[in-house]
């Protein structure tokens, strides 16, 4: 085991499947000579070569669709969008073309391609290095969504998608990056060193797509997150002493639904938290599967904690974050007797 | 491994190698022809690819380009471009101090933005990206304004809503600055169109780098502004680096960026970006030829950003770190100062004076910015605002939030 920031975890699972795998190569601005205006791939071009891990034009729309087609005709293309907030002129790529490509050529045609961005607010990025968008790519059929919230799983997840033959649109919260994040922007930072989940096997590992992570186990009501929120969660549940259980479910597409249903019918209260703004977001999902599945079990309405169904301000980054105080709201909403 | 034969675009100088910019193709000043302002597209292609110059290596300027301009503008022109790079050096301290989150200079490419706003008219609408700050000085807009939104206080033109720099006026008819790149070039033509459908004589112009002008919405620009003939003067800044990406990522290895005019049916002109007599010049015709109906000109303007990306951006680990220096087209207010001192129009004790002044004014302007407020302390913009503008009304939903917001708050 070594002990690994996001940033150094998802690096060396780039780094053992350009390894492993002669057909899997980088694309992206800035990520080569550069490595990257986050720096999660440095000093990949140096050891795997200029034509692997290739410096690209600023045009979204362009690496989507060379990297389709180059995963059509063998490779494996790992491509970064500099920020989520910059996928947009890829996202006819992404939706019409990589998410459908199998389906309508009945198998014939696949595009084995992941698309690494970060995603997520808190580091004053304004309204264009902050956004969450994950919600678009789930309502698209054929694209598997994927965000992790902590090395370990990171550098699993990222070697399960790229080995994916399907396409995956894999999130990074850049403000995890570095450390967990409770929300409090005024406390210390926290480095990853601190963390049981920093501890990263530097081999070849994988964490499976669809397969949430149960935080904490607890019996009085179910948060069900992913990404930042869910050290936001651990948090607020905390401050409010409560025997919360946590569920992180670091994959969106393929969900985990088992995990939520199961922990929902034990505790008969649920929060859904997530960064994004609430209206449309992945948590109605959440809401809407869990009513399905759950309702004869639920002891009070399901609450969600989102962010605010506005643009991400930058002088208000902290009245607009879902923090700790947002999610107690929710939390204390859930837990009114029935 | 085996031998790719994937061209791959060769930087020119990495650190530690020596700077070299004998990739450039320079034209000598004064050589480049000036078609008449009505001259066909087809008749005009090596515009495209020799480079536009007035001001020779003596500070002279000379040929067919020169813009005859009397030295009290030259005199402007050059208060203009000092007290943008003043107030660059001013902000970029400012943000290292953690008074603002985030800072762009514009250092090295002063002439750009004030020649070209100079050349125009002041009802032109212009469309620019986040490195035009000379717009807004040259346009007038008082530098409590700019500070105002790069502080997000309360007098911030843009109500905290956007990242420092992404200025606005509507008074000033500068267009919002949007955090995406490329966007506001098709956006410029639509405006161009607008004017023409609507019978006015207002231009549109816009710029953005050329690494931006790899993306789509930059050919979709070139494609309405040459099928509708849009009155728009496009810019590309061909300040050599996106980030940490050379020029030939963005297709500059194999061609001028000013030949995919031509490509697109549109005059394309490529000027040297440092010299402002020259910038003007192809400015003012192509604006000449906007307003009589010769339709769109895409300028390449090259040059050279002398500083980093932005604050968050560090070039001594991908460019040789004394590149600037060696750049060799020089830095455009040292060479409007040598022109202008060879014309006995200004005098080294003239320039200190000026540049103190400047000092003073922009000392004097943040003095009265932070009154306002910073994000740190003093005044604090209202948090209610951040649920206005998302739509004309607000729907329930926001005011809902907006309560429950307030709530949170005090709950803290
Ligand atoms: C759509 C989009 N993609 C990526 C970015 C990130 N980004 C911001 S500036 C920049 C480099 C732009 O370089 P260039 O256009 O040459 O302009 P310069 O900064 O050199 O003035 C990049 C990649 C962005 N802002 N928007």
């Amino acid at each position: 085991m070594a002990q690994m920031n996001m940033v150094q975890a998802l690096n060396s699972a780039m780094d053992i499947m350009l390894g492993r795998d002669p057909s899997v190569v980088l694309m992206g601005e800035d990520i080569g000579y550069f490595g990257g205006v986050f720096r999660t791939t440095e000093g990949l071009q140096r050891k795997y070569g200029e034509h692997r891990v290739l410096d690209t034009p600023i045009a979204e729309g362009g690496i989507v669709g060379a990297a389709i087609g180059m995963a059509v005709n063998g490779l494996r293309p790992v491509a970064e969008i500099q920020f989520a907030d910059y996928i947009y002129p890829g996202f006819d790529q992404i939706v019409s073309e990589l998410a459908r490509l199998r389906y309508r050529s009945a198998g014939d045609f696949t595009a084995p391609v992941t698309i690494r961005t970060p995603c997520g607010g808190g580091i004053r990025g304004g309204q264009t290095h902050s956004q969450s968008p994950e919600a678009m790519f789930t309502h698209v059929s054929g694209l598997k969504v994927v965000m992790p919230s902590n090395p370990h799983d990171a550098k699993g997840l990222l070697i399960t998608a790229i080995e994916d033959d399907d396409p995956v649109i894999f999130f990074e919260p850049k403000r995890l990056y570095n450390g967990p994040f409770d929300g409090d922007p005024n406390k210390p930072a926290v480095p990853w060193s601190t963390h049981p989940k920093g501890e990263v096997p530097e081999g070849h590992y994988t964490v499976p797509l669809g397969r949430a992570d149960i935080v904490r186990a607890g019996a009085q009501l179910s948060i069900i997150t992913y990404g930042t929120m869910v050290y936001v969660a651990q948090a607020a549940a905390a401050a409010l002493e409560l025997d919360a259980e946590i569920i992180d479910l670091r994959s969106l597409v393929p969900l985990d639904v088992d995990a939520i249903c199961s922990s929902v019918k034990k505790t008969g209260r649920c929060v859904v938290a997530h960064e994004a703004t609430r209206l449309s977001g992945f948590g109605a999902e959440i809401a809407a599967i869990v009513q399905e599945e759950c309702f004869w079990h639920l002891e009070a309405p399901i609450q969600r904690a989102a962010g605010w169904d506005t643009p991400y301000p930058h002088a208000f980054e902290w009245e607009y974050f879902p923090g700790q105080a947002r999610l107690a709201a929710a939390i204390r909403a859930a837990m009114e007797p029935a | 491994m085996v031998r790719s034969r994937l061209h791959l675009p060769r930087s020119p100088a990495r650190p530690g190698e020596a700077p070299d910019f004998s990739y450039l193709e320079l034209s000598p000043a004064g050589a480049v022809a000036r078609p008449q302002v009505g001259a066909r597209v087809r008749d005009i292609g090596p515009l495209a690819v020799e480079l536009v110059r007035v001001l020779d290596d003596a500070g002279d300027a000379v040929g067919p380009w020169n813009p005859h301009l009397d030295a009290a503008e030259l005199q402007i022109g050059l208060r203009h471009m000092l007290l943008t790079r003043i107030f660059d050096e001013r902000m970029q301290r400012n943000q290292r101090a953690g008074k603002i989150t985030f800072y762009v200079r514009s250092l090295g490419e002063e002439a750009v933005s004030v020649a070209q706003c100079m050349a125009l008219s002041p009802r032109d609408m212009l469309f620019p990206s986040y490195r035009n700050q000379g717009l807004q000085i040259a346009r007038g807009i008082p530098l409590v304004n700019l500070m105002c939104q790069l502080l997000s206080n309360t007098r911030d033109p843009c109500k905290g809503r956007q990242l420092p720099a992404m200025y606005h006026s509507a008074a000033g008819h500068l267009f919002s600055i949007s955090g995406n790149v490329a966007t506001q070039f098709p956006q410029a033509v639509g405006w161009a169109m607008a004017a023409a459908i609507k019978g006015e004589d207002h231009l549109a112009a816009s710029w953005l780098g050329e690494g931006s002008s790899a993306e789509a919405d930059f050919h979709y620009a070139l494609l309405f502004a040459a099928v509708y003939q849009a009155p728009v003067i496009l810019n590309v800044v061909n300040n050599q680096w996106a980030i940490s990406t050379f020029q030939g990522y963005a297709g500059g290895e194999q061609r001028s960026f000013a030949a995919r005019g031509p490509g697109y049916g549109i005059a394309g002109v490529r000027v040297d970006g440092n010299d402002f007599l020259a910038v003007h010049a192809v400015t003012q015709w192509a604006a000449e030829r906007a307003r009589t109906g010769g339709g769109p000109t895409l300028i390449e303007l090259v040059t050279y950003r002398a500083a980093a990306h932005s604050t968050s951006d560090d070039p001594s680990r991908y460019r040789a770190k004394d590149d600037a220096e060696h750049w060799p087209l020089g830095d455009p207010i040292e060479r409007l100062k040598r022109h202008l001192i060879r014309l006995g129009e200004w005098s080294e004790e003239r320039h200190h004076a000026l540049s103190a002044e400047l000092d003073e004014l922009v000392a004097a302007s943040w003095r009265e910015a932070v009154a306002y407020g910073t994000l740190n302390d003093g005044p604090k913009l209202d948090t209610d605002l951040m649920f206005e503008d998302v739509f004309k009304e607000m729907p329930a939903n926001l005011q809902l939030q907006r309560a429950m917001m307030r709530a949170e708050k005090s709950s803290r």
